[in-house]
């Protein structure tokens, strides 16, 4: 049987900071820039999750598209869509909510939800010029 | 990392530039033939996208794999300043010898890149156009 990837996106708009408050208000300036506002601001973010697996002989998927939306609307929009990352979102405390942190933490969601195929990637674009990818390592990164 | 993910960094940058496709090795017939209207005497251009994969470990006190304007910087010194709104042929000194296809532009690209300081490079994308996509990682291990 031939694997095959699967992709779904989705949208959500949050509100976040980069503050680490182990350093100096000047060293925080100097690293983060304007991401350090003390007052937040937000982006339009999207995640394209990729699931890899043998579709079912039976169904011809891989999984349900439907059961993966479900699972994407529980664990991640109503987490974080419309929130603000750094206050509103538990897995993220004590985290600095970068790109990279907001996607491994979106891995720790979703892989233990998926249970037909496994969760091959995570890619979180915080805008179209700007993204991370999260996967197993060894894994490729197609 | 010790939770067994890897995380990656992808960044998209745009550089214009000119370009004309004409080998030294073939003869005037032959490079028309090989390179149709990307033979024309005088060039065309592009608007080129250049997507930029790196990796690395997080820094716990940044979470980041390299601060953005360190790689935004090295890049546009390495290559943005260089080829942006240049004569690839004429004012890239390694494309006066080797033809500047966008396979080229690629592993170049690969080769200005690969010594960012502070995180490993995964692979570069270049995008002549919205239809034409080429990518680089590197000599197989």
């Amino acid at each position: 049987m031939a694997m095959v990837y699967l992709t779904r996106k989705l949208e959500f708009s949050a509100s976040h900071l980069y503050h680490n408050p182990a350093l100096s208000a000047e060293e925080n300036k100097r690293i983060f820039g304007k991401c350090n506002n003390p007052h937040g601001h937000g982006h339009n973010y999207t995640l394209e999750v990729t699931v890899a697996g043998e579709p079912d002989p039976v169904t011809g998927m891989v999984l349900d598209l439907k059961e993966l939306k479900e699972i994407l609307e529980r664990e991640i929009t109503q987490r974080m869509d419309h929130r603000f990352l750094n206050y509103e979102v538990a897995e993220l405390k004590g985290q600095i909510p970068t790109c990279e942190n907001i996607a491994r933490v979106i891995w720790n969601l979703l892989e233990p939800k998926i249970n037909k195929g496994r969760l091959h990637k995570v890619r979180l674009y915080e805008t179209p010029d700007l993204y991370a990818d999260c996967y197993r390592n060894g894994a490729h990164g197609a | 990392m010790t939770d067994g993910l890897k995380i990656e960094l992808g960044r998209r940058y745009r550089f214009s530039a000119s370009h004309r496709l004409h080998s030294s090795k073939l003869g005037e017939e032959e490079n028309r033939r090989v390179y149709g209207k990307c033979n024309n005497p005088h060039g065309h251009g592009h608007n080129y996208v250049v997507e930029v994969s790196v990796s690395g470990t997080l820094d716990p006190a940044t979470g980041m794999i390299a601060n953005l304007a360190d790689l935004d910087a090295f890049v546009e010194r390495e290559v943005i300043e260089p080829f942006d709104h240049k004569s690839l042929n004429e004012d890239v000194a390694v494309f006066r010898e080797n033809v500047p296809t966008t396979e080229n532009i690629c592993t170049e690209i690969f080769a200005r890149l690969k010594h960012f300081p502070k995180a490993k490079l995964e692979r570069v994308r270049v995008e002549e156009t919205g239809n034409n996509t080429f990518e680089y990682a590197g000599e197989e291990p």
